[in-house]
């Protein structure tokens, strides 16, 4: 589902290169759910947005659903990023002058899908977060964690086949952020393919698999001893 | 896709509530300067319409200069001709069709006693005036060559004159009374007021009040009916001791046009014009070489400074007036695109292209300058009424607000703010979705 071989990324000054990505191998099979690990500045957003065609990279390759996209234009990586992959943000990223219907509408107009269609899918997927009855509510009117179910919804409405998560947990209480957890793995259960940044261990045990990123490469869990710990520990913990 | 532009019009519209202030900037910049454009292009296109558009370039004004360079203004002939030489180009009759006009002021005499007589204003002038000009007539025609040569006391009236004398019924056939003379009725002309009024412009009446009466040259010269307008002899001045000397002498005011239909007859009548000055030169009146003139109708206000220099002025301070408004509205359209960077990093994330963008945010300047034009439009109507206050009163009646105007002035405001919205546009098209998601 995603491949990425020897990928680099480098930002430029005039007087510094800095490597946020270096050598960067990943495979995520069709269905998984991977926790992308790491501590604060190891290139997991950085990952991440390139993983979502929102960035670019210098070199190595990229493959998502079999397409190489290093040589994808402005058209071609916005109608991937529209068809085929899903957007689950920290911050949310609700537009406020929004509702929520139209917030989750925004993806399907890009689409350029009909509006019987899209009415379909929006209600159909704001019932699957169990926000049906709020559509008509603006974001400033919803607590965080209805907001991040409203960007689920929004992600899930154009029936990606990849969902991207960036912290989606980061900017919720305890409560919230376990009734998203949930939604995610239950979306993951219904056959989706799930890629999570975080850097919470309790998060990461509760992925399929955990790819851990110091210093922009993907490293064995075990090097970073204190977050293995943590994760091993969340998982012994863990209902499940 | 006609889907989608409903959206961002509707996403437009939606914005322009957002910002209140920065809005209603936007939309007073370009409301005042497509208001000052449109005012005073509105005079403008008033004073620099071609009159006679399905003519202009078949209509002509043949100059002679006849009282030699001492006489001359930077080397031009008179505008007009003395009866002398306008005779003798009637005469020849050396295009297919020629006229010959003065102007003429006369007292109405209404039949009715108890009515005070009025000053009607128009021409002396021969009969092809009618048919050269493309006069419209709602009642008869003009009178005829021959009635013409017989000098008879014919009459052509204005359809508003019509109106006053004979309350609009046709009136041909009927007489009426142009100072101590009887008139007889052939002809009610339509509303008919060229605009400039082209083939009168040596008397200054290029925007004065439509004519009323039209009466025949040789009858108006035979009764000695004097021109109301201008007769200009030249720096000695000297009209003469009697009507005929003034016929005879070197005074011009009389004017002249000719329609010729080809270039080859444009070139055979200057052929002619030359050859009839070197005729008078070689008989001792010209003591000068051949200094004539054939001007078409653009030409002709062109050498008349038919548009008056303050319009020009004026529409050239608008029109940077409203570049300086444009400019303004540049930054502020940045700073308010700029403001929404997180929104169109989300956009960008979930699928918008940069085309998307463009769409969006060009749609929404379409909807304020949209606004800008209805502000504009209002300016436009009172800046109507403040005409006059800039031109003089004869031009500034001329400036209206019609539908074409209306129209212009909405497409000036939403094409003037489209375009003042690439730059904006274009910056928030480059806006970088990675960052703006990572900065949240």
């Amino acid at each position: 589902m995603l491949k990425m071989t020897h990928l680099s990324k480098v930002y430029r000054t005039e007087v510094v290169e800095t490597y946020a990505l270096r050598d960067f191998n990943i495979n995520v099979n069709e269905g998984e759910f991977v926790a992308v690990t790491g501590p604060s500045g190891s290139g997991k957003t950085t990952f991440l947005t390139i993983a979502g065609l929102l960035e670019t990279f210098t070199g190595g390759q990229y493959h998502l659903d079999g397409v190489e996209v290093s040589n994808l234009n402005d058209n071609e990586r916005s109608r991937i990023r529209n068809e085929k992959i899903g957007f689950i943000f920290q911050a949310f990223n609700l537009i406020p002058d929004l509702n929520v219907f139209d917030n989750v509408e925004v993806p399907l107009r890009y689409r350029g899908m009909k509006a019987a269609e899209r009415k379909e899918r929006i209600m159909h997927s704001l019932e699957r977060v169990g926000l049906a009855s709020r559509a008509k509510h603006y974001p400033a009117e919803l607590s965080g964690g209805q907001q991040q179910r409203v960007a689920i919804a929004r992600a899930l409405a154009g029936s990606p086949r990849l969902l991207l998560a960036d912290e989606p947990t980061g900017n919720l209480d305890t409560q919230m952020a376990r009734g998203v957890m949930e939604l995610l793995e239950e979306i993951h259960r219904e056959g989706a393919t799930i890629v999570m940044v975080t850097h919470d261990p309790e998060l990461a045990a509760r992925a399929q698999r955990n790819v851990h990123i110091i210093d922009g490469q993907v490293v064995d869990l075990a090097e970073d001893p204190r977050f293995h710990h943590s994760v091993m520990a969340a998982r012994a913990n863990s209902p499940a | 896709m006609s889907g989608m532009f409903v959206h961002n019009l509707r996403l437009g519209a939606f914005s322009l509530r957002r910002n209140p202030l920065l809005t209603a900037l936007m939309i007073m910049s370009i409301g005042f300067g497509v208001a000052a454009s449109m005012v005073t292009y509105a005079v403008f296109r008033a004073v620099s319409g071609d009159p006679i558009p399905q003519k202009s370039s078949q209509l002509f004004v043949p100059q002679i200069d006849n009282r030699g360079p001492q006489y001359n203004r930077q080397g031009e002939p008179p505008d007009a001709l003395n009866y002398t030489d306008a005779v003798a180009l009637m005469r020849a009759h050396r295009a297919p069709h020629q006229t010959l006009l003065f102007q003429v002021g006369m007292s109405v005499m209404p039949d009715d006693a108890h009515k005070m007589p009025f000053k009607a204003l128009g021409y002396a002038t021969t009969v092809d005036f009618f048919s050269m000009f493309d006069v419209p007539f709602q009642y008869g025609g003009s009178w005829s060559a021959e009635q013409d040569e017989a000098r008879e006391p014919v009459v052509v009236i204005s359809r508003a004159l019509n109106q006053k004398l004979f309350g609009g019924e046709n009136s041909v056939g009927r007489r009426m009374t142009l100072d101590d003379r009887q008139y007889r009725i052939v002809g009610v002309t339509e509303n008919w007021d060229p605009k400039p009024r082209f083939f009168d412009m040596f008397s200054g009446n290029a925007y004065a009040r439509p004519s009323q009466v039209y009466i025949p040259f040789n009858y108006a010269v035979d009764q000695k009916i004097d021109t109301y307008g201008n007769n200009n002899c030249g720096s000695d001045g000297k009209r003469g001791d009697n009507w005929d000397s003034w016929l005879r002498g070197e005074c011009v005011w009389i004017s002249a046009w000719v329609e010729l239909n080809t270039a080859d007859q444009v070139q055979a009548y200057r052929q002619y014009l030359d050859g009839y000055a070197q005729d008078q030169r070689n008989s001792g009146r010209f003591n000068w070489a051949p200094n004539n003139r054939l001007r078409d109708v653009h030409a002709w206000l062109e050498h008349e400074h038919a548009v008056p220099p303050e319009s020009r002025i004026s529409l050239s301070l608008a029109l940077g007036f409203l570049v300086i408004c444009l400019v303004n509205t540049v930054g502020l359209l940045l700073a308010k695109f700029m403001r929404r960077a997180p929104e169109i990093g989300v956009r960008r994330a979930l699928g918008a292209s940069r085309a998307d963008i463009y769409r969006q945010f060009l749609a929404e300047a379409a909807m304020v300058g949209l606004a800008g034009g209805a502000l504009g439009l209002l300016l436009t109507g009172l800046g109507m009424f403040g005409v006059g206050m800039v031109f003089e009163p004869q031009i500034a009646m001329l400036a209206h607000l019609d539908l074409s105007l209306v129209f212009l002035t909405l497409l000036l405001a939403v094409t003037a703010t489209v375009l003042a919205a690439f730059y904006p546009t274009w910056r928030a098209a480059q806006v970088q979705p990675a960052w703006q998601l990572k900065s949240n």
